[in-house]
């Protein structure tokens, strides 16, 4: 069977008066039914913007897209919008972030989720306001027969983004693109909304995209994880070889700046250094060199001058966006893990915070 | 809710008396400061070069030898359920509402409002739905085109609305649809019962002119409004669930950015019906705003007086009725 979902060079630009914004410079991933995928990266990485890219909800604002999102094999970018809208919200869906402000405020949460379903279905009201009291219910909100005629703001924010997922789930979506899902909640209920998340998703058997910074919500839920920065892929394979064998400078950085129970509490956090990129001027070579404590350990300036190649270099289904050789990268690792730095100096983290392009506003 | 609704009616009522006590003060309180007698006020109640007993019989028929808070009580009692006048001879009786008699002609200022109200209402409430209309749907076209022709030709008229006062647009209007291409010749007032079709087509240029001032207003607020709201989060989730844009547009864009224009249309409204002065005033037509322009003019204090009081009575029904309408528009609002 083919794969639900195949996004491959994809780019998302948009011109600006400052200058054109790479957001998205080509990725390519693929997710099978079933499945989720973790995507990964900081602020401005281009998470976001590819997933509001999937759904074509970039329609009408002046971002270029090339490349290709099949869904089912049909091409999302070249369908038509009328075509794209029939399927949003019907086979594929999503969350947001902050469930408040993207819910209606003027509308019940009952009114919005019977919205939904009827954009779709072709049924009466009632039909599809007992669709929703079953949806609410499913979701884990008490009394949703009581529930359904209340606004938003009448909802914890727990509530609020179950509601949302039910709003998400009412035509049985093939695929649901969940956008920083838990972000604006208490770590309690981050806790229970992944929970239901994954128990729908075994329920319905869809496909799930989780777009995080958290890499404790996608080592949590995903199959696979594609790590991405500056717009581009940095790491893409299954999950357990990302957490187990990082391959990436980014990668490890990411895992080594985060607290880990299973470590000594004594294991100092290593951040990485620098901040991300502006989009409209993507650094040459390696987008990730500025920051990246490796590149002496590459010959002759390729960091700086070549872009790497996502290659799978060290297991199969596993690749990453670096020059290093499969023994350096293991090694390193290795090294990082046990709290051990390269040349044991911060020398390209001075270099790294000064560096003028990583400092462009966008 | 109902709570509000009758502590906001108790409010209104203390209102309208407070307004009714400022202007009761300003006509009488302050000319007896000024060292005005009753006999002087008396004498503005009769013709010219009245015979002084004549001054004096209006001077006890109207009490005005009677301590002011007398007065007060009076007039009030007047206005709420109507009031006898005894000037020793004859008892006359105003009937509820009254709001005393006319220095002008000696007639009743309540029946006078009330002929002059249909005026005002077909002008306010027939250039309010133009506005309204008009204003809303510019504005929300524009909001959706931002920097096309259309949103700078219109944003560009809007100024134009905003800048150009009622007596020149009026004018201009006049001149070249009623004299210049007689499209709309002969523009003067005819009630809605004598002849519909004649009271409409006399009511075109009116409500145009005054619409443009307001639609102007309206389309930029609207405008304004739409902007924010189309970047709300909630109309991304609208366009997620696959809605037709139309339906993003109007049904969730246009009802949240639909709330301010709600306040400011029903206080626009009320602010009218007390008297579309200029508007009246440029075509001729018998309105309230005439017949204050007029009782100035006169300085015919009851008069004056009774539009006052009408006026305020609108405008704070206005506030009462937005405040009510908030909670109907906003579920967020409670009382």
């Amino acid at each position: 069977m083919a794969a639900l979902l195949e996004v491959s060079d994809l780019t998302i630009h948009f011109q600006t008066d400052d200058g054109l914004v790479r957001a998205v410079d080509g990725i390519s991933f693929v997710l099978e039914r079933g499945r989720t995928l973790g995507i990964v990266g900081e602020s401005g990485s281009g998470k976001s913007v590819t997933s509001m890219g999937i759904m074509g909800l970039h329609q009408g604002t002046k971002a270029r897209i090339t490349g290709h999102i099949r869904l089912d094999g049909e091409d999302l970018v070249t369908a038509s919008p009328a075509r794209v809208r029939e399927l949003r919200g019907s086979k594929m869906a999503m969350i947001f972030q902050d469930p408040l402000s993207s819910l209606h405020p003027y509308y019940t949460v009952g009114a919005q989720i019977i919205e939904a379903y009827r954009v779709h279905n072709k049924v009466s009201k009632k039909v599809a306001r007992q669709h929703a009291i079953d949806l609410l219910g499913r979701v884990g909100i008490p009394q949703p027969q009581v529930r359904v005629d209340d606004f938003a703001h009448q909802f914890s924010g727990g509530m609020r983004q179950r509601a949302m997922i039910a709003m998400a789930l009412s035509c049985d979506p093939e695929l649901l693109i969940a956008d920083e899902p838990t972000t604006a909640l208490d770590v309690t209920v981050q806790a229970q909304i992944l929970d239901l998340i994954s128990d729908l998703q075994s329920e319905f058997g869809s496909a799930v995209i989780i777009i995080t910074h958290d890499l404790g919500v996608v080592a949590e839920l995903s199959d696979d994880i594609l790590v991405m920065y500056a717009g581009r892929v940095a790491e893409y394979g299954a999950a357990a070889d990302i957490f187990g064998r990082p391959d990436h400078p980014y990668t490890w950085g990411l895992l080594a700046s985060m607290p880990r129970l299973d470590q000594d509490r004594t294991t100092r956090l290593v951040p990485i250094p620098g901040t991300p990129p502006s989009l409209i001027r993507v650094p040459p070579g390696c987008p990730f060199h500025p920051r990246c404590r490796y590149t002496e350990l590459v010959s002759g300036n390729r960091c700086q001058t070549e872009v790497p190649p996502l290659r799978e270099v060290v297991t199969p289904g596993h690749a990453a966006a670096c020059h290093l050789t499969a023994e350096q990268r293991v090694r390193q690792w290795a090294d990082l893990s046990a709290g051990k730095l390269p040349d044991d100096a911060g020398v390209p983290q001075a270099e790294a915070a000064g560096e003028p392009e990583a400092r462009e506003p966008v | 809710m109902i709570y509000f609704i009758i502590r906001r009616l108790i409010m209104t009522v203390f209102l309208l008396l407070l307004v009714s006590m400022i202007t009761f003060a300003i006509f009488f309180l302050v000319p007896r400061l000024a060292g005005q007698t009753a006999y002087q006020l008396a004498a503005q109640y009769v013709g010219r070069n009245p015979i002084p007993s004549e001054i004096k019989a209006v001077e006890i028929k109207l009490g005005l030898n009677a301590p002011l808070y007398l007065q007060y009580g009076r007039y009030v009692k007047g206005i709420v359920v109507g009031i006898h006048y005894n000037n020793g001879t004859d008892v006359s009786y105003c009937p509820f509402p009254c709001f005393g008699y006319s220095f002008r002609n000696d007639q009743p200022v309540w029946p006078q409002l009330i002929s002059d109200a249909p005026v005002t209402l077909s002008i306010a409430v027939g250039a309010a739905v133009l506005w309204l209309l008009g204003g809303v749907s510019i504005g929300v076209l524009s909001a959706l085109r931002r920097g096309s022709f259309f949103d700078r030709l219109s944003m560009g008229i809007a100024l134009a609305g905003v800048s150009l006062p009622v007596f020149f647009t009026g004018l201009i209007a006049l001149e070249l649809f009623s004299y210049k291409w007689s499209i709309f010749p002969n523009v003067h007032y005819v009630g809605i019962t004598s002849n519909p079709l004649l009271w409409a087509r006399n009511l075109v240029l009116p409500w145009i002119t005054l619409a443009f001032l307001y639609a102007a207003l309206y389309a930029r607020l609207t405008r304004a409004g739409m902007l924010e709201t189309m970047g709300e989060d909630y109309i991304r989730t609208a366009r997620a669930k696959g809605l037709a844009e139309r339906k993003v547009v109007i049904k969730h864009g246009l009802r949240a950015a639909l709330t301010p224009i709600v306040t400011i249309f029903g206080l626009d409204l009320g602010l009218l019906l007390g008297g579309a002065i200029l508007t009246e005033t440029t075509y001729s037509f018998p309105g309230l705003g005439q017949f204050t322009i007029l009782a100035i003019q006169n300085q015919d204090l009851p008069e004056i007086m009774g539009v006052v009081m009408i006026a305020s009575f609108f405008i704070v029904i206005a506030n009462m009725v937005v405040d009510i309408l908030y909670a109907v528009v906003d579920p967020r609002v409670r009382f």
